[in-house]
């Protein structure tokens, strides 16, 4: 699966409270939620981003609650994958439970600029930079998480095979 | 080779206990924890799984305590769409009304959770068990329903780093101060993906409810769960509340640690986090002028009875600044009831603070004292994000329930000495 778009950069520790504020987590309807993705860190955000978009991070993006509303926000905005240098640990879970793709890699994170168009194959994880020409290689999905990205999810994973 | 507490809980709750760090693998999970906000997701990804009853509805704990009681119809939309589903699927373990607190406060206290116990929880604040010796985790909604479904959930297996509190506490220090003082050590993501284990004379020399606050906040340096060995303390809390047999686990004297860190208590005074993250903790020496708008006293970090108690010795026959709120919320309905029996209510309605019912509000910017553009409040909650507590043009603060109340009589930051020398 090969994913492409413009990169929109944030900073170190993107905490859950500014990819999804707290006062809106009354609802967990996505075509709420996302008019509000990320918008405590980028007000333009939710409004600017384009479908296939790619979120590109610092270190430890997601720290915070262990709230699904902030995968379930991105995905729903449109982005089609997150590169970070690293994860918060429950952020990691809940991304892949629900099918959101995400890359670490620390080289990638600190290269990518704003608007660059970025492109990602998930099977190889090589990140491409084409608007400067640079070249990057995440951390290896372990197998266990490549079966859940293919089976579309935790639940599916268990629908089809009757257990974890 | 010797093991340390987190892989003893692990070995004994999968069936391969070979395992070594980094390998994932499949355990049982002892308790399944969700709550108003998180409780929704589950329900629906349990019924988009084709499943119709849970199978077993005894190891499934629902806590209605973030937007309760209701601030507006779409939360109480939510609780109901949670309460329709515990009544149907038989769950008594459903807290809701006058039987909510906040659920890591409420858990312990129960006897829900047992020293051994595997938790997982739909909420980050689920490594607060650690502090009774169980291996107590947050996950997605996803994962809990994977959990209600299976019994089962996955895990990472976790490196361990050791942390060593050495020496004697000084005056006014609890359990919140060597936390907040720890992660300013190592940052928010200094434990990322690992377990923390904590011990020490420092650790043995507290109540278990600060070690509880202690735990809790090990998420706030990243880590998995932040585990600490059982002691005579942690059994006489636990034996009159279990509602399970438990096992005591302790670390091998040759288990294998990441890193092992030694602090010693002399050097941690009452600590304070400056915004917007938790890392940027000071000694109270170090504070300097803050004016406060707000004070909250609560949650699952510190909105126990022991913190009542701090707060109320300080703020006996004194009075709330004037221009200030001060907001206490005891944190589950016994907390409130011990509160008002042992005159500490009287305390703080005297001393002019506002005293509300159990329930996460204002910790989360939820409800019941929202902070405005350019306020500055000072909580004893365990996060102090952009925007945390209300507008994100305002300001908080963490420490402990000393330095809170303290704050609260002269209006900023201050030690406690200062108003009880
Ligand atoms: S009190 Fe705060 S941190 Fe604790 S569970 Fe409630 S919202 Fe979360």
């Amino acid at each position: 699966m090969i994913f492409k778009g413009s990169a929109w950069r944030f900073g170190d520790d993107i905490d859950t409270d500014a990819i999804i504020p707290a006062r809106y987590l009354n609802t967990s309807d996505p075509g709420e939620l996302k008019k509000h993705c990320m918008e405590d860190a980028d007000p333009q955000f939710p409004t600017k981003v384009k479908p296939g978009d790619i979120i590109v991070a610092g270190k430890n993006f997601g720290c915070g609650s262990s709230r699904e509303h902030a995968p379930i926000s991105i995905k729903a905005v449109g982005v089609s994958c997150v590169i970070a240098s690293s994860f918060a640990r429950i952020f990691f879970r809940n991304s892949f439970n629900m099918g959101l793709p995400i890359f670490e890699s620390d080289e990638a994170s600190r290269a990518i600029g704003q608007g660059d168009l970025v492109e990602v194959d998930a099977s190889t994880g090589l990140i491409r930079d084409l608007t400067t020409g640079g070249e990057f290689t995440a951390r290896p999905i372990p197998a266990f998480m490549q079966e859940l990205i293919a089976d579309g999810g935790l639940i599916e994973h268990i629908r089809k095979r009757g257990s974890i | 080779m010797g093991m340390n507490i987190a892989e003893k809980i692990l070995a004994a709750h999968t069936k391969t206990p070979e395992f070594r760090p980094g390998d994932i693998i499949k355990v049982s999970v002892d308790v399944a924890l969700a709550n108003d906000i998180t409780a929704p997701i589950a329900i629906q990804a349990f019924g988009s799984s084709g499943l119709t009853r849970l199978p077993d509805p005894d190891r499934v704990v629902f806590v209605l305590d973030h937007f309760t009681p209701n601030k507006d119809i779409a939360s109480a939309n939510q609780c109901k769409l949670v309460r329709d589903f515990a009544r149907q699927q038989g769950i008594s373990r459903f807290f809701d009304g006058g039987e909510a607190g906040v659920e890591h406060a409420l858990l312990p206290e129960k006897g829900l959770v047992v020293p051994g116990d595997l938790v997982i929880g739909a909420d980050s604040h689920t490594c607060t068990y650690g502090a009774l010796g169980a291996f107590a985790t947050g996950v997605g909604s996803t994962d809990l329903a994977a959990a209600m479904m299976t019994g089962q959930a996955w895990m990472k297996v976790p490196q361990t780093m050791k942390f060593v509190f050495d020496g004697e506490l000084r005056p006014w220090v609890g359990g919140k101060d060597l936390i907040l003082y720890l992660i300013g050590k190592i940052g928010v993501d200094g434990a990322l993906y690992r377990v923390m284990e904590m011990e020490g004379p420092g650790i043995d020399a507290l109540e278990v409810s600060d070690r509880l606050s202690m735990s809790n906040m090990a998420i706030e340096a990243g880590a998995k769960a932040g585990i600490m060995a059982p002691d005579e303390k942690t059994e006489a809390y636990v034996k009159p509340r279990a509602t399970r047999p438990y096992t005591l686990y302790a670390s091998d004297p040759d288990a294998v640690y990441e890193s092992t860190t030694i602090f010693d208590c002399a050097d941690i005074e009452p600590q304070v986090a400056f915004p917007h993250l938790p890392e940027n903790s000071r000694g109270i020496s170090e504070v300097g002028e803050v004016a406060i708008d707000q004070v909250v006293i609560g949650s699952c970090t510190n909105g126990r009875i022991e913190d009542l108690r701090v707060a109320s010795r300080i703020m006996k026959g004194n009075r709330v600044a004037k221009g200030l709120r001060c907001l206490i919320l005891p944190a589950t309905p016994l907390v409130f009831r011990q509160a008002v029996s042992e005159g500490l209510i009287g305390v703080f309605l005297d001393a002019g603070a506002i005293v509300g019912p159990p329930t996460c509000g204002p910790c989360l910017g939820g409800h019941m004292g929202i902070l405005a553009k350019g306020e500055k409040g000072l909580a004893t909650t365990n996060r102090n994000f952009v925007g945390r507590m209300g507008d994100t043009g305002s300001e908080v603060y963490l420490s402990g329930p000393a330095v809170a109340a303290a704050s609260a009589v002269t209006g900023r930051i201050s030690a406690p000495q200062e108003v009880l020398p």
